[in-house]
């Protein structure tokens, strides 16, 4: 961290682009954190009144390699969503994927949503840089369902090996129209809650 | 070579690829980014490390013999309410969603109930959306996209039911 520059980092490069660097959307602690660390907490003691102190280290020392495993993805994801919000042309984002983008906004959500590589550790960075740079709710949302029911990270290492192929295969053509449909949905709902715009 | 590996090479490719482009733009716009992306990282980390080291006890004291139960046989409509819930509340990753799915196919349970399951486990499993989604996403856009996914289930089993498959 020392070799970083003490300054404030919207340099004069960003301006030149004509477009400054949109905030990042980071939480404090909220009550969500609060909510899992409470029902880890619950789970834990529960754990340990069943199965003793062994049944928790067990649990502890898996989840531990597993967490090893995952960090250097969950970098991967931070960067790619960091480079994304800072390489993509926020007009561009805002008219391709913004509130008034049409179905084609949706398309495209839906479609990069299916070709985007890795797991929640990707999609949601990757999401929420989209959100940052003028995508609406609805095109995010299409990302995010088209991600989750079509991408094929999950269904290529997970689903097709316990599930098998052809049940595989056919909940991903059964799925199909849900991102668009859900994207639409979103806007739909969207409209009417917040007729003036976001809060905030 | 294992799927888990060619979608690391993917992931780290793309993010190799896009850093380019963002080194092309200029170096500054690549270490500002790379920087954000850091700094990114190191807040969400504490947030993932309660997530996953947690989830396994949570995982450990929701039996999967409850679910598998839910899901029971061909059921109709009822069936696939209780698949959504199902779903909704399956702790743990893909393999314990999955398995449960295809434990549940084998003891009779119907195609559309089995897919709604698997939907709605992919759409908003509880612990998904806090311990992954919620750290990475604004709150209020997380309860709005799981709110607004709630009909898919059923929308997607009704589809498996008229085209009797799978």
């Amino acid at each position: 961290m020392s070799e970083l520059p003490l300054k404030d980092p919207a340099p004069a490069d960003d301006v030149a682009e004509g477009e400054p660097r949109p905030g990042h959307i980071r939480k404090p602690v909220g009550w969500s954190m609060i909510v899992i660390a409470v029902l880890v907490a619950v789970s834990a003691a529960l754990v340990w009144r069943r199965d003793g102190i062994n049944g928790v280290t067990e649990i502890l020392t898996h989840d531990l390699s597993l967490f090893g495993g995952i960090l250097p993805r969950v970098l991967a994801g931070c960067l790619l969503g960091a480079f994304i919000a800072e390489v993509l042309p926020h007009e561009k984002v805002s008219r391709s994927l913004g509130p008034k983008s049409g179905l084609k906004g949706l398309l495209i959500g839906a479609a990069f949503g299916a070709i985007l590589p890795g797991g929640p550790f990707t999609a949601y960075p990757v999401a929420s840089a989209l959100l940052a740079v003028g995508a609406d709710f609805g095109a995010t949302i299409a990302m995010v369902v088209s991600w989750t029911l079509i991408g094929y990270g999950r269904a290529i290492a997970w689903e097709l090996p316990i599930m098998g192929t052809e049940f595989t295969l056919w909940r991903i053509v059964i799925s199909l129209p849900l991102p668009v449909l859900a994207g639409a949905l979103g806007r739909f709902v969207y409209v009417r809650l917040y007729p003036k715009g976001a809060p905030e | 070579m294992s799927a888990a590996l060619i979608i690391d090479i993917i992931l780290w490719g793309s993010v190799a690829a896009v850093g380019f482009v963002a080194f092309r733009r200029g170096p500054t716009v690549l270490k500002v980014s790379l920087r954000e992306g850091t700094m990114d990282f190191i807040n969400i980390v504490p947030r993932i490390a309660l997530g996953v080291i947690g989830s396994g006890y949570i995982a450990a004291v929701i039996p999967q013999e409850i679910i598998t139960g839910w899901l029971g046989p061909d059921s109709g409509w009822l069936g696939v309410l209780t698949a959504t819930i199902a779903g909704a509340a399956t702790p743990g990753g893909p393999v314990i969603g999955f398995s449960i799915g295809a434990v549940a196919m084998k003891a009779g349970g119907g195609p559309p109930q089995v897919i709604a399951y698997v939907i709605a486990w992919a759409l908003f499993a509880f612990q998904r959306l806090l311990l992954w989604e919620i750290p990475f996403m604004p709150a209020r856009f997380v309860w709005f996209r799981a709110a607004v996914s709630l009909p898919f289930p059923f929308l997607a089993a009704a589809i498996a039911m008229a085209i009797g498959k799978p």
